[in-house]
């Protein structure tokens, strides 16, 4: 399988008469963005803009999308949500890299996020970093909130195939390619390289705590394997209300860093096996059954090692425990990747499940540190959201506009796919 | 200008004698003496030691009040800006003593207190948490490093360096763990830690599993027709307008609210505030989270003796174990004074 990332490198974005893309600029025709995510559900809709650097806060914000769309070997984006079903990962897709778009509105109160663009927030959130094209919509009265999620999260892929779309034509200032063969054939090909599986833990949990692959919702599934291709284009969307800091957006799915950090090895010093997306369910005989079955499948593809990541703290931790558990126990070698919950003065102990097994720990940092982000000259959605948000309080706004906040409620703060840098250490 | 630094060593290292001058009372000395006087080197023209407390360990350690009060008088007068004890490497009495002394002036002051320990000494455990304890080897063999860290981290508390991790610094860590920023991101280091596990070579993971408390469960309750029965939540119900400020997560609180003139938690007087689900339903009926009304229909059909007047509540979700377990010591311990026999505890 073989899949052509097109990057476009977007350095500024920018309203314009015709969406497109000139010298790193992206222009963005405003009305027509808009006609496309138009849906019932939704009595206005607006479009913002929001650059790196810039004194702006977003919140709340529910998720994150890098816009793509197919060159060849499909159309469009997202199969299965706002392309025709076919399997994601061969051929080309175009990436707008540097781009993101941003959905926002209060659609459960507490389990969106903020986004700051500049100042002390912007150093633990990677969309700060993008020039995002905020989709702020108000829905009609009496909406039932999984109607207004459903709508908000397709709208968010709509925009994003949109954007990207327009700007087909456009040469991309670098190609990253991903080739690998089955299973049997790379094994084949590196026999004396450890075979490492990583297994994608994904909340699945029901109540707008959900992770779609194919549009669907993988709820009521059984871990499976994908191959890395799919994950990296498009197969995996992000449908979480949930603490925004360790939710893995649907931008993070696509640029998941353990996927290119295998991918980059794969036939240097690790052989690659594939992603097995490992549903975390709320009882405990589905987290039994997840852990279960996700060992089951590195036993039979023979992996000698698992990367496993979480989504989610307190009780996913006990999804994490058993995976590890299990995986151990088969005699793969294991190594999990988590965030900590340690309490806002750090003094607690990190998790809310632990097992002996689980001896190889990678830390994304404590949910809990507080930290003061300062006032911003413009805020995009409800700046008073944060009194619901998770990580955030009655208190936390103060009067200047500063906030007094939990790193929990910064989208991505401590993604526990590892793609920051932050980690936690004893002091 | 230097800042000012006070030593505090024992009855050995301040030649006074071994174990038979254990007794020694503290007494002052306005300049460096054994160890201080290397680590006056170590500190260079940046920190000048203005006095040493020579002080017994048998003397400390059996009058400790006394002692503690003593040598805090003479520290004291000599306004320090930033106080040290030993090394006391693997020396009991020794470690117990300098990490007594580092607490109070760490306390009492407010300047910073330096000591060192190797691990195993008992001082350790007992004063980790509250003082900078640096890192030693078990004898003092391991002199010259000991006081060559104890001045590299005490000049930087003095100056408000921001420190890194206790192991980079070199002290023992006070069981706290706090944010930075690394080198290589998440998924680097774990494939790299993988890669080191799979070939047998050292790792070190970055969290060290806990050990949970196993509670033992209640016994069971004997005669359920005449047992009073309490419910507590962690699923966020609060009366409308969360009248005392429950976080909606992360929670350092809990609350406790009369229920006894009630027969159900209707959605006008109560609502869910929790932060981590989707309180659609709690919000249409709060008795989905709190079984009031059920537990009524019970209580009235005599299937068991009654209910507690009183709903405990807080929100489960982000709350650290040591909050959740201060909660449920304290509620615990409400509900066994009030006669409470059994507990209905309702998560979410």
């Amino acid at each position: 399988m073989r899949l052509e990332l097109h990057k476009v490198k977007v350095r500024d974005v920018r309203w314009g008469d015709v969406t497109k893309l000139e010298d790193g600029v992206l222009y963005v025709d405003k009305a027509s963005a808009i006609k496309e995510v138009a849906d019932e559900v939704f009595a206005k809709v607006d479009l913002k803009l929001a650059r790196p650097g810039e004194s702006i806060r977003i919140i709340p914000v529910k998720d994150c999308i890098e816009p793509r769309v197919k060159l060849s070997g499909g159309r469009d984006y997202f199969p299965g949500f706002v392309s025709p079903m076919q399997r994601a990962g061969s051929g080309a897709t175009l990436v707008l890299d540097g781009a993101a778009v941003v959905t926002c509105g209060s659609i459960v109160a507490f389990q969106e996020g903020f986004i700051d663009m500049s100042g002390e927030g912007a150093r633990y959130t990677p969309f700060s970093e993008t020039n995002n094209v905020v989709l702020v919509v108000e829905p009609i009265e009496g909406l039932d909130k999984h109607k207004y999620e459903a709508a908000l999260r397709i709208a968010g892929l709509k925009l994003a195939t949109y954007l990207a779309k327009a700007c087909m034509d456009s040469k991309a200032d670098e190609v990253a390619t991903f080739e690998k063969g089955t299973v049997a054939e790379e094994s084949a090909k590196f026999p004396d390289l450890p075979k490492i599986l990583y297994v994608c833990m994904s909340i699945a949990q029901g109540l707008l705590h959900d992770t779609y692959v194919y549009g669907t919702d993988v709820k009521s599934s059984f871990p499976f394997l994908l191959h890395p291709n799919e994950v990296l284009d498009g197969a995996v969307v992000s449908g979480n209300c949930v603490s925004a800091c360790d939710k893995n957006t649907t931008y993070h799915h696509v640029n998941n860093p353990v996927v290119c950090d295998l991918y980059a090895r794969h036939g240097k010093d690790v052989n690659f096996l594939g992603v097995v997306i490992s549903p975390e369910s709320t009882v405990l005989a589905g987290k039994e059954r997840s852990a279960s079955m996700s060992a089951a499948l590195g036993v039979e593809l023979g992996a000698d090692g698992v990367v496993i990541t979480e989504e989610g703290y307190g009780n996913p931790d006990t999804d994490l425990c058993l995976t590890a558990k299990y995986f151990e126990q088969a005699g793969i070698k294991t190594v999990v990747i988590s965030d900590e919950a340690s309490g806002t003065d750090g003094k607690s102990q990190s998790l809310a499940d632990a097992t002996p097994e689980m001896n190889a720990f990678v830390s994304t940092g404590n949910v809990n540190e507080m930290i003061v982000v300062p006032p911003m000259k413009e805020v995009i959605g409800d700046a008073g959201a944060i009194a619901l948000l998770s990580g955030g309080s009655a208190e936390s706004l103060r009067e200047d506009g500063s906030m007094y906040v939990e790193l929990q409620s910064i989208i991505g703060s401590t993604v526990e796919i590892g793609y920051g840098r932050i980690g936690c250490e004893w002091v | 200008m230097s800042y000012r630094v006070v030593c505090y060593i024992n009855q050995f290292y301040g030649g006074k004698g071994g174990e038979e001058a254990a007794d020694f009372k503290p007494a002052l000395v306005k300049n460096p003496v054994g160890p201080g006087l290397e680590l006056q080197k170590f500190f260079g023209d940046e920190a000048v030691i203005v006095g040493t407390i020579i002080c017994g360990d048998g003397y400390y350690a059996e009058h400790i009040e006394k002692a503690r009060a003593e040598c805090l008088k003479m520290i004291q007068d000599l306004k320090p800006d930033m106080f040290v004890a030993g090394p006391a490497f693997n020396a009991g009495r020794y470690g117990v003593a300098c990490g007594d002394i580092c607490a109070t002036v760490a306390e009492s002051l407010g300047i910073p207190s330096v000591t060192g320990m190797f691990p195993e000494n008992p001082g350790v455990e007992l004063y980790r948490a509250q003082i900078f304890i640096v890192k030693t080897e078990g004898s003092a063999r391991g002199m010259k490093e000991a006081l060559s860290s104890m001045a590299r981290l005490g000049l930087k508390l003095l100056k408000g360096t921001p420190l890194g991790p206790a192991r980079e610094e070199g002290y023992i860590h006070r069981g706290i763990r706090k944010n930075f920023f690394k080198e290589k991101r998440g998924s680097l280091r774990a494939i790299d830690m993988l890669l080191q596990k799979i070939a047998g070579k050292t790792f070190e993971t970055e969290y060290e599993m806990p050990v949970f408390k196993k509670i033992p469960p209640a016994p069971p309750i004997k005669d359920l027709k005449h047992a009073t029965i309490a419910l507590v939540t962690s699923g966020g119900i609060v009366p409308r307008g969360n009248p005392d400020r429950l976080r909606v997560s992360s929670s350092e609180s809990y609350a406790k609210y009369d229920i006894s003139g009630l027969d159900d938690l209707t959605p006008d007087k109560f609502e869910s505030i929790h932060g981590g689900y989707d309180r659609m339903w709690a919000n249409l009926n709060p008795d989905v989270v709190v079984p009031l009304d059920v537990m009524r229909e019970l209580e009235r059909g005599g299937e068991f003796g009654k209910l507690h007047p009183y709903l405990y509540t807080t929100t489960g979700t982000g709350t650290s174990v040591a909050n959740a377990e201060r909660f449920g010591r304290e509620i615990g311990r409400e509900l066994k004074e009030a006669g409470v026999d059994g507990v209905i505890l309702t998560s979410t």
